[in-house]
């Protein structure tokens, strides 16, 4: 895997420019039975192998359909998880390795804002306690101090500090999506990554979010990993994508280029699923090509995951494992492209290529 | 299902041990001198008999060579003899079990039937008469202690009816089943009616709760709207559905249960494992204690493991893992 | 500050709920309890009878009796028997010639302080243990589970009288005994309470702050179970009570000539046919005050989740 992964031609840019850099990152949940003792008895391979880099101040743009293993991927690059293989460097340090106590200093530097707003939020703690829990357990400011910290984070993400006493249960849905952002950026971390910030807000709630966050992304240098099941909002954030499928990541480019020149068979049915805005059509017209079920992590297809509902599957997709290559052509000696597109993919889509949907 | 029932077993056998383990230390590992207890005052007259009587019980091995012994002497069924009448503890519990168990099953048989009937009767009618009157009752249940109910029944049932000429109810005692079963049941009456009120209560609330959210939910207004007699529908949808919960009830109930029979026992003069052990504790007989804990202490185990089997076969959404 | 502008236009709208915006779930809580019948009757009650076990000296003294006092003159009938209420003694006097409302009160103090005592120490330890069951993942989990099976599948009243048999008679251990056989049921609910909360994304959020684990139990963890807690405690203090009472009922509670009510019942129980206000006095103090503890543990579920039916329904 490692000896694989895509770098751009030497010279572009320069290596420290990249703010996490992960490879190989592999993690698996065992699947448990036994009478008294455990034993294993499977597994899900909820992340499968998985190279990318973020750079810094950039925003990177991770989509694929739900299970896919974009929350896991996640929770991998911020150390929620312990990585069943595969490496994260964040910032020049090594975190795959880290223990508890090592981490620390590191969850300084990354935070999350989490998809559910009513989730993410202690409904018995007040607001004010909750955004300055990072100052608490960090230890950075006290007493008077920390509540005027807490009250200008207030003001800046677009609260009434006044509002410092109030319980999550008092505010709205998008507030509290403020409130979870203002924790994220008390420590002003260097990225955060954001888990389906906006899925669970109304639309036009959402819209000022994803506003709200890329002034704070131009007023503090923030880099984001975000994460989303909506083409669209991703494509409106992002400078770079990634797709992911059943625990791969299988194309990844700058956003205006995967949009426009999609070269995964995968990333062209999301993409024209995604083209209707009626969400309803869109998960019709998703049928039309996706046919079939995503297959499962535990047990995914030999060879590409994407082979069994691919329309372009060949033989050889279900024997050879793809691996992220830059550009279409797949011919030794190939000329390699310099706009850092790569495809996971034998057969990739060609410019003007209609898919046939499968029936 | 068999997996479940070899775990089951497996637990069962591991509590009952451990149970074992606890009696074991704390009758033995108490600081207090068995052979001086059993001696009693001619322990003072003669310290070299002590000695004797402390090596014929084994009191001056090892702890863990005790252990063995007190196990060894368990599986052949040996559970020793009373201190203090010095009659064979097996005897002992032949003779009182049949008591404890008339008392117990016949309350627990009162307790679910009444208590399920009482719970449906005011499900269906919510907020009615009836359902108030269920609702005071389960109050008065689960606020009255069981030797208050005890007292209270033979006060009023036995001493004012016996001044009123009515001799129905007697004032305590017991006559064997085999021996005259209408004066069996005559004698136990007051006594089931003691132990089941209490926990009866708790099913009254359980059932009546239960059927109310099943009868609320889509598919029984269906079979309601299809013409169904409502009795039908309460009784098919509602109370197969209330009978999951009432079951698992049933099984924490069973050390309650116990203890209610002791209690129960007491009040009523009744000459069962309860009353026996409390006696026993009053005279220190500890083999007599031992016994009747270790006992309890099986039927628990058992009782769990069966109602944990009837919960699957009521329920088989729940599987078994 | 840039954002703030940009913002300042969009903030929507908030539906007014000034009059509970900013106030605590516990101050919603006692404010709805405030407002109920029921648990403002039965805690009135409450507070009395902790009145009346704290000043039980000085009312001892104004009643003109002290609990372990043999009245000569009027304590007994010419039969021997216990005197029937009267001036000399307005609840009757027991089969030793002590006056029954003296010892009642004394009483009060037994119940309520082991009671109590036993609850509160029932419930510190099933939340830590449950806390740390439900926390600390499945192989923690496994381990004090099962010790909580076999704690709960015990034949409790009869260890009970197996452990004071050995270990002999006295509060201390009567408290001890009690909370011993009380708190897995606790545990449990807080276990299963703690794994729920477990999976809420606020821990996770917790953890990615850096939160140690002891940050997290309690300062994430256990406000979200004071609720449920809280209503276990109310119920458990009549449940302890009763088994206080039990115990002294059994004889291996309250040595006598302490009063408690549980011995004075025992000791009715020999005269009852004659002496009704001996069984009785006793009898209703532990009825009044188990029935008060349910109905306000009731009343606080009520208050603090009001979506839940209430046991008692008015
Ligand atoms: N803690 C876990 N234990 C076991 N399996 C897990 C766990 N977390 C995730 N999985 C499995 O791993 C796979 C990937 O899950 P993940 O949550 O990362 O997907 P996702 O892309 O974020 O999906 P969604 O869009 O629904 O959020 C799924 O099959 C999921 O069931
Ligand atoms: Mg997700």
């Amino acid at each position: 895997m490692i000896e694989d992964t895509p770098q751009p031609p030497a010279g572009t840019r320069p290596a420290d420019d990249d703010l996490v850099r992960a490879t190989g990152v592999v993690k698996y949940f065992p699947i448990r039975r036994g009478i008294i003792f455990k034993h294993e008895i499977g597994q899900v391979r909820a992340v499968d192998g998985v190279d990318l880099t973020v750079r810094r101040g950039e925003t990177l743009g991770l989509v694929g359909e739900t299970g896919c293993g974009k929350s896991t991927l996640a929770r991998c690059l911020t150390r929620l998880y312990p990585l069943t293989a595969g490496q994260v460097v964040f910032d020049g340090t090594d975190i795959s390795t880290l223990n508890r106590g090592q981490l620390r200093p590191f969850r300084r530097d990354v935070q999350m804002i989490f998809q559910d707003p009513y989730g993410s939020l202690n409904p018995r703690r007040r607001v004010g306690s909750i955004i300055g829990d990072p100052f608490a357990i960090h230890g950075v400011a006290d007493g008077a101090e920390r509540k005027r910290k807490v009250q200008e984070l207030m003001e800046l993400v677009g609260l009434n500090p006044e509002h410092y006493n109030r319980f999550p249960a008092d505010f709205s849905g998008g507030q509290r999506q403020r409130i979870g952002v203002a924790r994220a950026l008390a420590l002003r971390p260097k990225l955060i990554v954001c888990d389906e910030p906006v899925s669970a807000l109304d639309v036009s709630i959402q819209a000022q979010i994803i506003n709200l966050l890329e002034s704070l992304q131009d007023d503090f240098g923030l880099t984001y990993v975000f994460i989303a099941h909506d083409l669209s909002v991703v494509e409106h954030v992002s400078d770079r994508v990634g797709v992911m499928y059943l625990g791969r990541l299988v194309e990844l480019a700058e956003v205006d280029e995967l949009y426009r020149h999609p070269h995964h068979p995968y990333t062209v049915a999301l993409l024209s699923a995604a083209g209707t805005p009626d969400p309803n059509k869109a998960r019709k017209r998703e049928r039309i090509l996706l046919t079939g079920d995503v297959p499962s992590p535990i047990d995914p297809p030999s060879g590409c995951r994407f082979h069994p509902r691919c329309p372009k599957a060949r033989d050889r997709c279900s024997v050879d494992d793809p691996v992220l290559m830059p550009g279409t052509d797949r011919r030794p000696g190939a000329e390699p492209t310099g706009d850092g597109h790569v495809t996971a993919c034998h057969y990739p889509v060609l410019p003007g290529e209609v898919l046939a949907g499968r029936t | 299902m068999v997996r479940f029932l070899i775990r089951r077993l497996l637990t069962g056998v591991l509590v009952v041990w451990l149970i074992s383990v606890i009696v074991f230390a704390i009758f033995f590992i108490a600081p207090h001198n068995v052979a001086q207890l059993l001696l009693g005052k001619f322990a003072a007259q003669n310290q070299q008999l002590v000695q004797t009587v402390t090596k014929q019980l084994g009191l001056d091995q090892p702890i863990w060579v005790q252990y063995a012994h007190f196990l060894n002497r368990l599986f052949h069924g040996d559970l020793g003899y009373s201190y203090y009448s010095h009659e064979p503890v097996t005897s002992l519990i032949k003779a009182a079990l049949p008591i404890t168990a008339s008392l117990a099953i016949g309350a627990a048989i009162i307790w679910v039937v009444a208590g399920v009937l009482i719970g449906v009767l005011s499900a269906t009618r919510p907020r009615s008469f009836t359902d108030r009157l269920a609702t005071l009752f389960a109050l008065i249940g689960l606020s009255f202690p069981t030797f208050v109910l005890g007292l209270l029944l033979l006060y009023f049932f036995f001493y004012q009816l016996h001044l009123a000429g009515v001799t129905f109810f007697p004032g305590g005692g017991y006559v064997p089943l085999t021996q005259n079963p209408g004066q069996w049941a005559q004698h136990l009456i007051l006594p089931w009616i003691t132990l089941a009120v209490a926990s009866m209560a708790v099913y009254v609330r359980l059932t009546r709760g239960q059927m109310l959210e099943v009868l609320g939910e889509d598919y029984v207004r269906t079979a309601r709207s299809k013409g169904l007699r409502p009795l039908r529908v309460t009784y098919r949808h509602g109370l197969r559905a209330a009978l999951v919960p009432i079951v698992t009830q049933f099984g924490i109930d069973v050390a309650t249960l116990l203890g209610g029979a002791i209690v129960t026992e007491q009040v009523f003069g009744l000459n069962g494992l309860g009353r026996m052990s409390v006696q026993a504790v009053t005279n220190q007989d500890e083999p007599v204690i031992i016994a009747v804990v270790l006992l309890a202490a099986v039927f628990v185990v058992v009782a769990n493991i069966v109602v944990d089997l009837l919960y699957a076969v009521l329920d088989p959404r729940v599987r078994l893992s | 500050m840039s954002t703030t502008e940009l913002f300042e236009s969009a903030e929507v709208p908030t539906i007014d709920t000034s009059g509970t915006l900013g106030r605590s779930p516990w101050q919603l809580a006692w404010a709805r309890l405030r407002r109920d019948r029921v648990a403002l009757v039965c805690g009135a009650f409450i507070v009395l009878l902790g009145l009346v076990a704290a000043f039980a000296g000085p009312l001892s003294k104004l009643i003109g009796w002290s609990p372990t006092q043999q009245d000569r003159i009027n304590g007994l009938t010419p039969d021997g028997l216990p005197a029937p209420p009267s001036v000399h003694h307005l609840l009757g006097t027991d089969n030793l010639g002590r006056d029954v409302l003296v010892r009642v009160i004394y009483g009060t103090r037994v119940s309520l302080a082991v009671g109590v005592a036993a609850a509160v120490a029932a419930v510190l330890i099933g939340v830590i243990v449950g806390l740390i069951a439900g926390y600390f993942g499945p192989a923690v989990d496994a381990i004090v589970s099962r010790l909580m099976d076999v704690v709960l599948s015990f034949p409790f009243l009869l260890f009970a009288i197996a452990l004071v048999s050995v270990v002999g008679p006295s509060e201390l251990v009567e408290i001890g005994v009690i909370a011993f056989f009380s708190w897995a049921a606790v545990g449990r609910i807080v276990r299963g309470q703690t794994l729920s909360i477990r999976e809420k994304e606020y821990i996770e959020a917790a953890r990615s702050l850096g939160a140690s684990d002891r940050r997290i139990m309690f300062v994430d963890v256990l406000p979200n179970l004071v609720a449920p807690v809280l209503v276990y405690t109310t119920l458990l203090i009549p449940v302890s009570i009763v088994f206080e009472a039990t115990l002294s009922y059994l004889g291996v509670g309250i040595i006598p000539p302490t009063p408690s009510w549980g011995n004075m019942i025992s000791d009715a129980q020999d005269v009852y046919q004659q002496a009704w206000w001996f069984l009785l006095f006793p009898g209703i103090a532990l009825i009044a005050t188990t029935l008060a503890f349910n109905l306000l543990g009731d009343s606080v579920r009520d208050a603090l989740d009001p979506r839940t039916e209430r046991l008692f329904a008015k």
